[in-house]
């Protein structure tokens, strides 16, 4: 229901004619297959870039074109829908969006290279199973005009072989922000193989020497370009998230009108039926409010930051449905390798734990009402 | 300046200098509504000088052509005046199915001469209408309506039961399938008629509800004379009236939303009855984690419903998709109902002697269980969404 300029149509049409064509679900078949360490086709990370969309949030000073984050979140939606792989969420949302709330020379360095491509830069943030950045270990002890830094991060996106990493620590009672050189003797990264098939490392930093202009902010701004780069994170990957959801219902609305039991399409049936257009409704709101949380965030409203969470919580709830529909409706090849089904609840499952899930964000929600 | 800005600013001046403080309030209730009719009693000199003034500039019905009482505002000037009124906390003038239903059905399939016999009546709120469509054996399955108009040369004689007629006690005209042709095919043998319900042969009773409130009645019609210049449209084509008009009243169901009024208090009473553990948390974790899930259904709603009248302003149809804004409209309220009683717990267990113990959150509670069966079932809607929007195959 939502309406589209003729700016957003355009992109949304030429998103999802491009990620089809490069980037469908098969090409995320062959880097598993194949079994390549990175994860993620530089090449295609290079094509995405050359069409404008990893400076999609970077202002134009930094060599980006100030698309807003309604952009982003079209193009990530057609992302989800087919499944490509590339360090977008990590470099062009996350990073990109710290470095812009940070400005100064970090953005004037990384901002280019981002938006060409040439760079990827991951956040590592979580240290437990769960995402929750309101109990970081991770310290940075003053040392002279720097810091000592240490770290053990768990599922650092696009973390494995990755230009530079951006470290949540605790200055003591501080938040800090370093942008790191993974390749530093004291920094370990760990390749782990995941559920989606995305590249993704366990990090361990032991006793980094840094200095001030490490900083990716002065201390007194962290927090703040922490939440931002959250928000704009969590907007985004329910908006890829969304596109999965979208895509298996989609895709399972077709099989109901293929497959025939009893002599009749099983889309005949009532009990199909129902449940195939209670998710419909249930994706359409979701939808209309994961674009109301971009938009937020692109007019700078003060309910930007509340929207994003419920949008994060809301599209885990029902992408979930989705994908657990969708196996169950496809019955037994459902459960295949062979159909695309299981890979989109693979990285359902991961976008869900990926800056916290539904339970982490309706517990802030509550919260922030009093409750 | 702009033509919408100096209409912002004439209507802003003109609310200001006209809209009675009384009727600007920041929540309303039911017993605020001003129905009209015949049989209206005004509650307050406020509420009638409010109907008058609003109906003299054709504003009780905005979007309405001028020469029907209407205002003739195009939808950018309907927003602005919608903005405006909730600026200052005016209530509406004027609610009524006439209103809701019967007008844009006239509008769009009446003649010259009767929307100029009904539309200035409704906008004035001279007359009240209530819907005359379920029967006793007509529910889901509307179209096998059997309430019977024989043809007698310039007049139908009608026969027959309604059931589930909203007001129909406090109406003075209905607007009526009727299976006027009895030969024909089941959805192409019903009329849509209008008469009187001051004509001889009509009688209503009212149901009495769970909830304690009777807002429907069972109508009777025992050889009503009607006119035949009071069929709308050709006869035989009361379907796709009825059809259309429930396109509309599903609309105007999941409307609703803004006269429960959002929360309906749940928040509040969830914090006053229950109180915080140590964490600063509900302390009832289980029901805590029932209301979060409430949470961001409710703003999922919320974000959908403006963006679903975003998209009608802007001149697209909802069509079927009507049926996914009821449905996710109604049933969200049952929970939100059923968890303002559940956080309320002992409380809100007892009522008035009057009300014969039902409180003001039973009757919500109680009375929202309705909301997915009025104005077609949550299934209904399902079946919709799967045959016209998702295009999975029916059955008929």
């Amino acid at each position: 229901m939502e309406l589209f300029n003729s700016e957003e149509t355009l992109l949304k049409d030429s998103a999802a004619g491009f990620m089809s064509e490069n980037a469908p679900v098969q090409a995320l078949r062959n880097i598993r297959d194949r079994k390549a360490p990175l994860c993620f086709n530089k090449e295609l990370h290079k094509s995405l870039a050359d069409m404008g969309w990893f400076g999609m949030l970077l202002p134009e000073e930094a060599g980006g074109y100030d698309f807003g984050h309604r952009a982003a979140g079209i193009v990530a939606e057609e992302m989800g829908r087919n499944l490509t792989a590339s360090p977008f969420l990590s470099t062009a949302v996350l990073s990109a969006v710290g470095l812009r709330h940070a400005s100064g020379d970090h953005l004037s360095e990384w901002g280019p290279q981002i938006a060409s491509g040439d760079a990827v830069i991951a956040l590592a943030i979580d240290e437990g199973a769960k995402h929750n950045p309101v109990r970081i270990k991770a310290t940075a002890k003053p040392d002279g005009n720097g810091f000592i830094l240490n770290a053990k991060k768990r599922a650092v996106f696009d973390g494995f072989n990755a230009d530079r990493l951006i470290v949540v620590a605790k200055a003591e009672e501080q938040t800090a922000l370093f942008i790191v050189n993974p390749t530093a003797s004291e920094v370990m990264v760990e390749r782990s193989s995941m559920l989606d098939s995305r590249n993704a490392a366990n990090i361990e930093i032991t006793n980094l020497h840094l200095d001030g202009k490490d900083l990716l902010c002065p201390l007194e701004k962290s927090d703040d370009t922490l939440r931002a780069m959250l928000r704009s994170g969590r907007a985004v990957a329910a908006s890829e998230q969304l596109g999965i959801a979208k895509e298996v219902t989609e895709r399972t609305t077709t099989y109901l009108n293929e497959r025939k039991q009893f002599g009749v399409p099983i889309g005949m049936f009532q009990a199909l039926q129902h449940r195939m257009a209670d998710l419909y409704c249930q994706i359409e709101e979701t939808s209309s409010l994961v674009s109301a949380s971009l938009r937020a965030i692109d007019t700078t409203q003060d309910s930007a930051d509340i929207l994003s969470r419920a949008a994060k919580a809301k599209v885990a709830k029902v992408a979930r449905t989705a994908t657990e529909e969708a196996v169950q409706i496809h019955g037994g090849i459902g459960m295949t390798d062979e159909v695309d089904i299981g890979l989109f609840m693979k990285r359902d499952r991961v976008l869900t734990e990926m800056l916290g899930d539904c339970a982490h964000h309706i517990d802030f929600l509550l919260r922030n009402r009093g409750l | 300046m702009t033509l919408l800005d100096d209409f912002r600013l004439e209507t802003r001046t003109w609310l200001e200098e006209n809209c009675p403080i009384e009727m600007r309030k920041t929540s309303t209730t039911e017993t605020d509504i001003c129905w009209g009719g015949r049989k209206w009693t005004f509650k307050s000199k406020a509420q009638k000088q409010w109907l008058e003034r609003m109906a003299s500039r054709g504003w009780t019905v905005p979007g309405w052509p001028k020469e029907y009482g209407g205002g003739g505002l195009s939808g950018d000037e309907i927003k602005i005046l919608q903005e405006e009124m909730k600026r200052i906390n005016a209530i509406s003038p004027l609610e009524s199915f006439g209103i809701w239903m019967l007008g844009p059905a006239l509008l769009k399939y009446g003649s010259h001469q009767q929307k100029l016999e009904h539309l200035p009546k409704i906008a004035r709120g001279e007359i009240r209408w209530c819907q005359g469509y379920s029967e006793p054996g007509s529910g889901s399955d509307l179209a096998s309506v059997q309430t019977k108009g024989v043809d007698k040369g310039d007049h139908f004689l009608v026969t027959g039961q309604k059931i589930w007629t909203s007001y129909a006690d406090k109406a003075d005209w209905i607007f009526a399938l009727v299976r006027t042709e009895p030969d024909a095919k089941k959805h192409k043998g019903i009329s849509f008629l209008l008469f009187d319900m001051a004509s001889e042969g009509v009688t209503t009773k009212s149901i009495q509800l769970i909830s304690g409130s009777s807002p429907f009645c069972e109508t009777f019609f025992d050889d009503v004379k009607v006119p035949m210049e009071n069929v709308v449209d050709e006869r035989g084509n009361g379907w796709t009236i009825a059809k259309y008009l429930l396109t509309h009243e599903r609309e105007m169901v999941s409307n609703l939303d803004a006269i429960f009024g959002g929360s309906a208090g749940l928040y509040e009473a969830a914090l006053e009855t229950i109180g915080l553990d140590e964490t600063g948390r509900l302390d009832n974790p289980l029901l805590r984690a029932e209301i979060g899930d409430f949470l961001i259904d409710e703003m999922a709603f919320t974000t959908h419903l403006a963006a679903a009248k975003d998209f009608h302003r802007a001149g697209n149809q909802l069509g079927a998709r009507s049926a996914e804004l009821k449905y996710l409209g109604t049933e969200l309220n049952k929970r939100r109902q059923s968890l303002v009683v559940q956080a309320g717990g002992l409380e809100t267990l007892s009522g008035s002697e009057e009300n014969s113990g039902i409180s003001k959150q039973s009757a919500s509670w109680l009375r929202s269980k309705g909301n997915s069966i009025e104005g077609g079932t949550s299934e209904i809607m399902l079946s919709i969404i799967s045959k016209a929007v998702l295009g999975l195959p029916s059955l008929g």
